[in-house]
């Protein structure tokens, strides 16, 4: 599965810079620059960062945190999400701020290193488990030995280890009729559909999804002019399984998924053009990012055309301006099953990031 | 709703329903005790409107040392600390519970609905009487004996500090995992169940007769034994 290993191997460029008040040495240490994967999070790095700037620290014990832009982040969001939902403009080297004092226990959950990060995981795994088979026994009846062996394959972003453990989850997939039509029709024997056969199908339609969802006001020409969430209260966080409904000739889209959360939003036209299923050699649509090559992505979502999303001209409701999964903007007529199969992160969750613009006129007053 | 296939989880409808019939019993045959109150989830324009969200709270809620044999006993002490600094004598907060030599310790309790789990989910969080929040360590020793000793055995997985689904604010919970499995044995005991109105009216009953009991607050009998009415 191609898609999988690109999503794995994704990583954002990091600046960390040392936070002033922390800095007892002149000159100032210069920040450390870190690959940091997408699917891991930021305290799983600190081993890495603290070498940088151990001789500056001053005396004391160690509590880390990060901030961007002033906005402390929350360790247990993967950093590939926390990238996609901050920076609307993807910056890179993304500049992050760390502190090894000073936490903030008011906003933010205690964090111990590594093991808290591994329970965070842990826990979300289970989540999602109780989310798609109705109890949490998958994950319960993992020996610790093979809990431990997931948990490092995921830490070492080693994709070949986590197929291997997480294949005792007996999770299955998504069933994904659709693509493997296009796949059968196409006649092309490629390996992006073969376990589709294997594993099991998943016997309930339920996703683990965790939504992030920020609103603007106004269009902006560039990302940039975006205004910047410098609260977290700025950001509505669902975590909500999203039900597939499967439908007769007709595939459950991403639009679909998305509206199941957020009934009430409009969809743009125009960002069901037709005339964006036919893809020119740069499609401004997909945004490159040296992260994830989103060629790729574009390349097998060329193949796949679904019937166009009727667009209800409903008043009072927001519009979608940017979906975010993985780095890349899904085109919204995608079939839901494949985004969840191949973008979903190690813990079974599919992390959207969503902006929506409301109209000018408050028409939400009732 | 048959009782008997029932897997012991319930929607977010029943749950808001479930959260008014408690409410309203628990101020019935628990008039002495504060209140829990349905609070509405902060509004989010672009989710579905028609949804009822929300969650039910007891807050300020000052959980004394449990003695040896009962839970702890819930009071709220907070208007009695107004009256004591009305006094104008130098009088130490501490003396009212200088009897126990403990430090009095606040809560607030949450029951929110969890989505993924669809059960009733127990959030709470501590301070002290300066307002400080509380470290687990220390909630532990407000805890029931058995409840600390689960607690030590697994500190992942028990209790577990999370954010608020609504708040962006760290918070305990009572981890959900199981809820759904005891529930179901729950009522199966209870051939009066049968009715599917009944049994959603005291879903929240029933769970909190377990729940509260890993923290120590105590359903009164009445509310228990009232359900047949």
């Amino acid at each position: 599965m191609e898609a999988q290993k690109y999503v794995w191997e994704g990583a954002i460029p990091l600046q960390i810079h040392l936070n002033e008040s922390e800095v007892t040495t002149l000159p100032p240490p210069p920040p450390a620059l870190i690959l940091a994967p997408r699917i891991g999070y930021l305290p799983l790095l600190i081993p890495l960062i603290k070498p940088h700037f151990a001789a500056t620290l001053p005396p004391g014990v160690d509590t880390v945190w990060f901030d961007y832009k002033g906005l402390p982040l929350k360790w247990y969001i993967p950093t590939g999400v926390l990238f996609d939902l901050l920076c609307a403009e993807p910056e890179r080297p993304w500049n992050l701020t760390v502190h090894f004092r000073g936490y903030p226990n008011n906003l933010l959950i205690p964090c111990e290193g590594e093991d808290s990060v591994k329970w965070s995981f842990i826990n979300s795994l289970k989540e999602a488990d109780y989310i798609i088979s109705g109890n949490c026994k998958n994950v319960m009846h993992m020996s610790q030995f093979d809990q431990l062996e997931l948990w490092h394959s995921v830490m070492n972003g080693n994709l070949e280890a986590y197929l291997r453990t997480s294949s005792k989850l007996k999770f299955g997939i998504v069933e994904d009729e659709y693509t493997l039509k296009i796949d059968l029709c196409s006649q092309k024997s490629r390996k992006t559909t073969g376990e589709v056969g294997m594993g099991g199908q998943m016997k309930t339609g339920k996703i683990p999804v965790r939504l992030y969802i920020w609103s603007v006001s106004e269009d902006f020409e560039d990302f940039e002019d975006m205004p910047k969430i410098d609260s977290w209260d700025k950001i509505s966080y669902i975590n909500q399984p999203i039900e597939i409904h499967r439908e007769e000739g007709k595939c459950f889209t991403l639009h679909d998924a998305l509206k199941s959360l957020m009934p009430e939003f409009l969809v743009d036209k125009s960002l069901i053009d037709e005339e964006s299923f036919r893809l020119e050699g740069e499609d401004e649509q997909v945004i490159l990012s040296e992260d994830l090559s989103s060629n790729r992505m574009a390349a097998e979502g060329r193949e796949i055309s679904c019937q166009s999303v009727e667009s209800t001209c409903t008043s009072g409701a927001a519009e979608i301006k940017l979906v975010r999964i993985q780095g890349i903007e899904p085109k919204l007529e995608i079939p839901f099953s494949w985004v969840v199969n191949n973008l979903k992160n190690p813990e079974h969750f599919l992390h959207i990031c969503v902006c929506l613009k409301f109209p000018q006129v408050n028409s939400l007053d009732r | 709703m048959d009782v008997s296939s029932w897997d012991g989880t319930l929607s977010l409808n029943e749950f808001s329903l479930a959260a008014q019939a408690f409410e309203e019993k628990w101020k019935i045959s628990n008039s002495a005790s504060p209140p829990w109150l349905w609070v509405n989830a902060p509004i989010r324009p672009f989710v579905a409107s028609q949804k009822v969200d929300g969650f039910l709270s007891m807050e300020n809620i000052c959980l004394l040392r449990p003695s040896e044999d009962n839970g702890a006993e819930v009071s709220r002490l907070e208007e009695e600390k107004t009256s004591l600094s009305e006094k104008e004598e130098a009088i130490d907060d501490a003396t009212l519970v200088h009897s126990n030599h403990h430090e009095v310790h606040y809560y607030d309790f949450h029951i929110v609905y969890s989505a993924s789990y669809r059960v009733p989910v127990l959030y709470f969080r501590g301070y002290d009487s300066d307002g400080l929040p509380l470290q687990l360590n220390e909630i532990e020793k407000d805890l029931p004996a058995c409840s600390a000793k689960v607690l030590l055995e697994s500190k992942w997985t028990f209790i577990t500090q999370e954010e608020h689904p609504y708040f962006n604010r760290p918070w305990y919970k009572l981890h959900p995992c199981g809820t759904s499995e005891w529930m179901k044995l729950l009522f199966l005991d209870e051939a009066v169940l049968a009715e599917s109105k009944v049994a959603i009216e005291l879903h929240l009953v029933s769970w909190f007769s377990v729940v509260g009991q890993v923290i120590g607050l105590r359903v009164p009998i009445e509310m228990v034994n009232g359900r047949i009415n």
